[in-house]
């Protein structure tokens, strides 16, 4: 269905909002569209919850001194929180904000909603290959945001996000709750792994072989099989973290022999691949965006699949860099430092090769293009500060600083959150059928990339100078980068609202959409706009390469709107 | 992919219809593979403090039944080979021998969990608990033990426990099969449901033949 896609498709068909109506044709479908759709309803409130608590945390920061002379200004929002007040409940906000942007958003946002919706069309299917467990993914995800909710409800954590023992193990806070909640949460991420593997595995149209792939499935089948793998080891870490505290086992307690680094290594062997679980997807739906808005064929294909099973592979391998001050032995320090180099290769590789796509490309500064363009700017970034962090002697410098917080927002918010926003810019109009204000999602775009740099290259540079990380309270001489940084997070948080307030708007309001508005070459593309409950009338015959662009361009300009 | 009209009241035609052994089967290994990481972080918190508590280690080893232990052992390795039984049975489509096996495959988990249970109870009776006094009616006598060996028997109940639990989801999985091989829809053209649910035992009983080893035999 090469070139005479646009024609062959009736006009007259059933999308998959229309085929059945009714909530519950929502609560129990099957899917993988309505699926993805659910879950992007329900992780976007979750991000703009958690951005909500980043800015409170930067409220309370914004002067110095506030918990010393007795005014924190986070003790209006107490009653919300069960009274709690002063540090305690900074640590509360700060947790809550971590937890939520982790578990409850960054890790599920991208294979969740658009591997969901996207990975079966692109690949040929009518469906993932385990349509009942993606549903129960979907129950598991919101049973463990239920729980996560109720935690905070009967008065919240403070251990932040990484629940380090010892000092989780002996809290007063409620840790059953949110330990219960991630461990719910890894299940459906799981699932959700188990699914996409065997979906790439056994559902792609016959005639696609492995390297005809688009660039997205193979991230997304990287990413699933860290899923896979390393869930599990957290798994078993919370069980025995809640053990511990339900009847002290000792395994994470000195006073019984047992060792809290163990807690710290076994944690990270999960949650270092986990920064992968987030990013590789991310980095897939940017190879996708380049190549299209650069009107040319991707550059490098098998570095790039490649690169993403290496940074699979080396991912899993470096964890202990975060424990470089923990007391390990000099050789393991050593060793894991050297690790942490070689895993820059591949993500390097893939920066270059998306820069050589747009070399000589004909650019369209399409807002997911913009997107993409402010994710390499910001990931190198992010990136070449990580390299700050993983090099031994640099690292316990600004261990515990703010500077690492800078670093962890760069690559995570900067990275995957920046390409949440694109690849929802970008397929918005496949999904809903309808397309919106470019201008307006632009300004946007910049009002976020001016506040973000603000906000966190402050936090970079008091991390150099020493301010430590997850402090409520901090000395004059921070004052004022700290308000520097604050009024960022105002700007970058303006720009979030003004994009999603742009996008609520049009999922009703916007112009329709045809069925290919940017002039891409993968499947996705080729069936109508929004998709029918099958993806696709027939079986996809003759299909072209993903990144087949003279062909496609050879097809003339893509309308974005019908009817211009 | 198929006419959509035919399939409008479902909400999925294709994978009502298409039927993918060799998917599910991929998928369960997949979800095998994620036990076998669980199991193997708490084998490595093992082996980390099997090698800094090696004496304490040694010295509570000693006070678990082997005898025990041992039965168990043959239990499970007999309840695979029952299990392995029953699904030659449904491929040469003998429903019956099948079901049989399969209740036999069961009687030996309860069996299994009965020894256990018997166990844990003397130990709980010695003092060998992590709990109070009131709740096991003898106050621990662990904490006035050296640390190696509090981490050990802390260890052996956490991991037999978990295994323990494991046998019990095992036979609830047997227990679905039996269900489906008695109304026929598992059947010697569509085996997967049965095989996995072998799979699934015979990791239970995999896990135990290093657990056993690893707790009662270190000398």
């Amino acid at each position: 269905m090469a070139s005479d896609a646009a024609v062959a498709h009736k006009q007259d068909y059933v999308n998959f909002f229309n085929t059945k109506k009714g909530i519950m044709s929502w609560v129990w479908t099957i899917d993988h569209k309505r699926i993805g759709i659910m879950y992007m309803c329900a992780i976007t409130f979750f991000f703009l919850l958690a951005v909500c608590l980043g800015l409170l945390i930067r409220g309370e920061l914004m002067v110095p001194n506030a918990m010393t002379d007795g005014k924190p200004f986070l003790d209006v929002f107490s009653p919300l929180f069960g009274g709690v007040t002063g540090g305690d409940l900074y640590n509360r906000v700060l947790t809550l904000h971590g937890i939520i942007m982790i578990f409850l958003f960054i890790i599920p946002s991208i294979p969740a909603i658009f591997g969901n919706f996207f990975l079966p069309i692109m690949i040929g299917a009518d469906d993932v290959a385990f349509p009942k467990l993606n549903l129960l993914s979907w129950y598991c995800y919101v049973l463990g945001a239920i729980v996560a909710i109720i935690s905070v409800a009967v008065g919240g954590i403070d251990t932040g996000w990484t629940f380090y023992a010892p000092y989780s193990a002996n809290t007063s806070a409620n840790l059953y709750l949110p330990l219960t909640a991630a461990f719910i949460l890894g299940w459906s991420s799981i699932l959700t792994g188990i699914n996409f593997v065997v979906t790439i595995h056994r559902l792609r149209v016959k005639e696609m072989g492995w390297f005809e792939m688009p660039l997205f499935c193979w991230a997304l089948y990287a990413t699933s099989w860290i899923q896979v793998v390393a869930t599990p080891v957290v798994g078993i870490t919370l069980i025995l973290l809640m053990m511990e505290r339900f009847m002290g086992i000792g395994i994470f307690d000195p006073a019984k022999g047992g060792d809290p680094v163990l807690f710290q290594h076994m944690f990270w062997i999960y949650s270092h691949p986990a920064v992968y679980i987030m990013i590789l997807p991310a980095m897939g739906v940017v190879s996708e965006i380049i190549p299209v808005f650069s009107r040319k064929t991707i550059f490098g294909y098998k570095f790039i699949a490649f690169s993403s099973i290496a940074i699979a592979l080396i991912g899993s391998l470096v964890w202990a860099h975060h424990m470089f001050t923990a007391g390990m032995a000099y050789e393991a320090r050593v060793l894991f430092s050297l690790l942490t180099f070689f895993v820059a290769v591949p993500s390097a590789i893939k920066v270059f090769n998306w820069i050589f796509t747009m070399f000589r490309g004909s650019i369209k500064m399409d807002p997911p293009m913009v997107f993409a363009v402010i994710f390499i700017i910001l990931f190198s970034i992010g990136g070449f500060s990580g390299l700050v962090n993983g090099a031994l002697a640099t690292d316990v410098h600004i261990h515990d600083t703010s500077f690492v917080v800078g670093h962890f927002h760069y690559v995570m918010f900067g990275g995957t959150g920046v390409i949440f926003f694109g690849a929802m810019l970008y397929w918005f109009p496949k999904m809903f059928g309808r397309m919106y204000n470019k201008t307006i999602i632009n300004i946007s775009a910049i009002m976020f990339f001016v506040g973000f740099n603000t906000l966190y290259g402050g936090m970079k540079l008091m991390g150099l100078n020493g301010m430590p990380r997850r402090y409520a309270d901090y000395v004059v001489e921070y004052a004022q980068i700290q308000k520097i940084s604050t009024h960022g997070s105002w700007l970058m948080v303006a720009g979030i609202f003004l994009m999603f307030g742009t996008l609520f708007y049009s999922v009703f309001k916007g112009k329709k959409a045809p069925d290919n508005p940017w002039g891409g070459a993968t499947l996705e593309w080729t069936v109508q706009t929004p998709p029918p409950l099958l993806n696709f009338d027939e079986q996809p015959e003759n299909i072209r390469g993903a990144y087949d662009y003279p062909e496609v361009v050879a097809e003339g300009e893509p309308k974005e709107t019908v009817g211009v | 992919m198929t006419d959509l009209s035919a399939h409008s009241d479902l909400e999925h035609g294709g994978h009502e219809i298409h039927y993918d052994p060799e998917g599910c089967k991929i998928g369960f290994w997949l979800f095998l593979f994620t036990e076998v990481f669980l199991f193997g972080m708490l084998f490595i918190a093992f082996g980390v403090y099997l090698t800094g508590y090696k004496a304490d280690f040694q010295a509570s080893s000693a006070m678990l039944d082997v005898k025990m232990g041992g039965i168990n052992t043959l239990v499970l390795l007999t309840s695979s080979l029952t299990m392995a039984l029953a699904i030659r049975a449904v491929q040469v489509d003998k429903k019956g021998q099948s079901l049989f096996l399969m209740l036999v495959t069961i009687g030996f988990a309860v069996v299994f969990c009965v020894i256990k249970y018997f166990e844990w109870t003397h130990k709980f009776h010695t003092g060998i608990h992590l709990g109070s006094a009131e709740t096991f009616g003898v106050p621990s006598v662990l904490t006035d033990m050296p640390r190696g060996q509090q981490l050990y028997f802390g260890l052996y109940y956490v991991m037999t426990g978990f295994h323990a639990f494991h046998v019990l989801v095992g036979s609830i999985l047997i227990m679905v099969a039996m269900y489906y091989v008695a109304n026929g829809k598992v059947n010697k053209d569509r085996i997967t449901l049965i095989e996995n649910a072998g799979l699934f035992w015979h990791l239970v009983d995999l896990v135990w033949i290093y657990l056993f080893p690893l707790f009662y035999l270190i000398k």
